[in-house]
């Protein structure tokens, strides 16, 4: 029986809050309300309102509580109701999450988890479209993840709370009505995996963009690799896919300057350089803050067509 | 002279504790009060680096609430937290190896003067964020709470972060939760070099606190005796599970905000008159005036500090450098 994304995630969550009763879910609206995207439907009726825990909008406040709260033993699953308001916790993330153990010698560790939606493409406008995954996966100390499959979608938070280090799970509402199987009922967060074999050319990705990926891979014999995690990388199928098809293309929803897409040209010319036969290529979000009419955000956005006119282009 | 607040007269009267809690009291200030003056001049001497936030002339607060703890309690404190850490039980040894950036320092030489922990003293850092330490305090009292134990989470924080949204939020959060936490101001007047009255509309923060609904206090920072006795009630009413308790400590630093500044933003004066306020001689001579101190006893007192502070050196000293193999340690779960 199919399930959604959305149900996936839901289900993760279910199977997080029945394996370990450290487990609660913190952030705005996660309970009365349902979620603000219905992923935590139901979860406060089954598990009660200290586990189902309605945080006020105060993001800076309740991340930093969900560390703490980690920190002092719980297993808190922080949920930021998208990437654009978790800038507002930026401090708590980056200076307390991610250098605790730096800083302290080792001594305190924060297993938060932390769920953010992320992404563009539902005419929501500027400020309700980011991509910043770049922004956490420059940070050490986070681990950085994105779930765009069902397997991920559901099981990517139970292998989050199985890992001591801070984790942050980006999530995509333009997937969330994707539907399919879980097949892999446990996944780890750890490596990079090829979702479409091919032999022309490596198309590297991550999140919503893969589906568009894989579309257009059908067209040019594309290798399509789901990178899966963002920090840290995992670039041994990059590595080993270019040896073959000697092309790679990174296909970015953020915006190309400083990005995910960045990172990755950069190491496959350090790694794989001599096994390349054209120069590297890049399809990424432009750089203009997301405007509001539908034709303009699609062409802000990377789409099938540009993914496989770039290929093209580089097939000559 | 032009003070620019209000300032009591200095503490004064009856000392009403047993001896023994009040040589501890006055030792564990001058033990806090010539560690720093010893880090002062080692910063002076480039065997200590970066920022050194010096809490001279703030002893009392430590001094008299830390005892207010349980050792199952949390402490949070900021960057100007030497002595803190040093009263929650963190060896003067370890706290000097860590000012000099060794691998016997409490933070194993990786925080420096800013980023004290000590996991065994439940010492929580050491937190260089102005306010980033009142959200963990948050979680920590979350943690307590949903695992029904009976633990305080003592977060000192200074009233610079009260200009900051991470005070408001987390005031919030730990009223509506009914978290236990002992909110501690260290009101020192001045975030750097910017003073209450230039910073904040309304300068009662007990009228902020009490804002959420939280019970506040209020007491005079450089009396330690005033402050034990608050933080006492302050911790006894958190341990009952009443919720949070705010309380002001007024206080105030005596040195430069961190190793040097032109002290342009105060007066000489104002300085000099808090001076008259300090911590430790005013208590010394509260004690002499009813029999519990001599002259003498007090200086064999400082000749045992001084000679812990000296040993602290010593081992600071002789203490190893991490090998620069060790750059990537600590940074994930090995």
């Amino acid at each position: 029986m199919t399930i959604t994304y959305r149900e996936a995630l839901r289900q993760g969550l279910y199977d997080a809050f029945e394996k370990d009763e450290r487990v609660f879910l913190m952030g705005e609206d996660v309970g009365k309300y349902g979620g603000t995207y219905a992923v935590s439907k139901g979860m406060l009726e089954r598990y009660g309102p200290e586990r189902v825990r309605d945080a006020p909008l105060s993001e800076l406040a309740f991340v930093g509580a969900g560390i703490g709260a980690a920190i002092g033993g719980m297993r808190p699953i922080v949920e930021v109701m998208t990437v654009n308001f978790s800038m507002l916790a930026l401090d708590q993330i980056v200076n307390t999450a991610a250098m605790l153990r730096h800083m302290s010698g080792g001594q305190f560790e924060a297993p938060v988890v932390i769920r953010m939606s992320t992404g563009a493409g539902r005419q929501l406008a500027a400020q309700h479209s980011n991509t910043l995954e770049a922004w956490y996966a420059h940070v050490p100390g986070l681990k950085v993840v994105a779930a765009a499959t069902i397997d991920d979608a559901h099981g990517m938070v139970l292998a989050a709370l199985d890992d001591p280090n801070p984790v942050v799970i980006f999530e995509y509402p333009a997937l969330f009505e994707l539907r399919g199987d879980v097949v892999h009922p446990s996944v780890d967060i750890a490596t990079a995996k090829v979702m479409r074999p091919g032999n022309k050319v490596t198309l590297v990705t991550y999140g919503a963009c893969l589906h568009k990926t894989l579309e257009a891979a059908e067209a040019v014999d594309g290798e399509v690799i789901d990178l899966r995690v963002l920090r840290p990388l995992d670039m041994a199928p990059v590595f080993e896919s270019v040896r073959k098809t000697r092309r790679a293309i990174i296909v970015d929803e953020g915006w190309r300057s400083g990005s995910i897409a960045a990172e990755i040209m950069a190491r496959i010319v350090e790694g794989a350089f001599y096994e390349l036969d054209a120069p590297l290529a890049r399809v990424c979000r432009e750089e203009v803050p997301i405007p509001y009419p539908k034709h303009l955000e699609e062409a802000a956005l990377p789409q099938v067509e540009k993914i496989v006119a770039a290929a093209k282009e580089l097939l000559g | 002279m032009s003070a620019r607040f209000e300032i009591a007269p200095p503490p004064s009267g009856p000392v009403p504790y047993p001896r023994e809690l009040s040589i501890k009291l006055l030792t564990d200030m001058l033990r806090i009060r010539r560690l720093e003056e010893k880090c002062a001049e080692l910063y002076g001497a480039g065997k200590i680096r970066g920022f050194l936030h010096l809490y001279i002339g703030e002893e009392a607060v430590a001094a008299g609430s830390l005892p207010a703890l349980a050792p199952e309690d949390n402490v949070v404190a900021t960057y100007r937290e030497h002595g803190h850490a040093l009263l929650r039980g963190v060896s003067m040894n370890a706290i000097m190896a860590e000012m000099f950036g060794k691998r016997e320092g409490c933070s194993r030489g990786r925080g420096g003067s800013m980023h004290l922990f000590d996991a065994a003293a439940r010492f929580f850092g050491g937190n260089a964020i102005v306010g980033g330490g009142l959200p963990l305090a948050v979680g920590l009292a979350l943690a307590s709470q949903m695992q029904k134990r009976k633990r305080v989470t003592a977060c000192y924080f200074g009233e610079g972060a009260v200009a900051e949204g991470a005070f408001h939020e987390s005031m919030n959060l730990a009223q509506l939760w009914h978290l236990p936490v002992a909110w501690f101001l260290e009101n020192n007047h001045y975030a750097m070099g910017t003073s209450v009255e230039r910073s904040e509309s309304q300068t009662d923060f007990c009228i902020k606190a009490a804002a959420f609904g939280m019970p506040t206090l209020k007491v005079d920072g450089m009396d330690v005796v005033a402050v034990h006795e608050v933080a006492k009630r302050a911790c006894a009413q958190v341990r009952a599970g009443e919720g949070p308790v705010f309380v002001e400590f007024n206080t105030y630093r005596f040195r430069a905000h961190s190793m040097f500044d032109a002290e342009l933003y105060r007066d000489k004066a104002e300085v000099e008159l808090w001076k008259t306020r300090g911590p430790i001689h005013t208590f010394s001579a509260r004690l002499k005036d009813q029999g519990d101190l001599t002259e003498e006893q007090f200086l064999e007192i400082d000749r045992a500090v001084m000679a812990e502070v000296q040993r602290a050196v010593d081992f600071a000293e002789a203490g190893a450098w991490e090998p620069v193999e060790h750059l990537l340690k600590d940074v994930y779960a090995p």
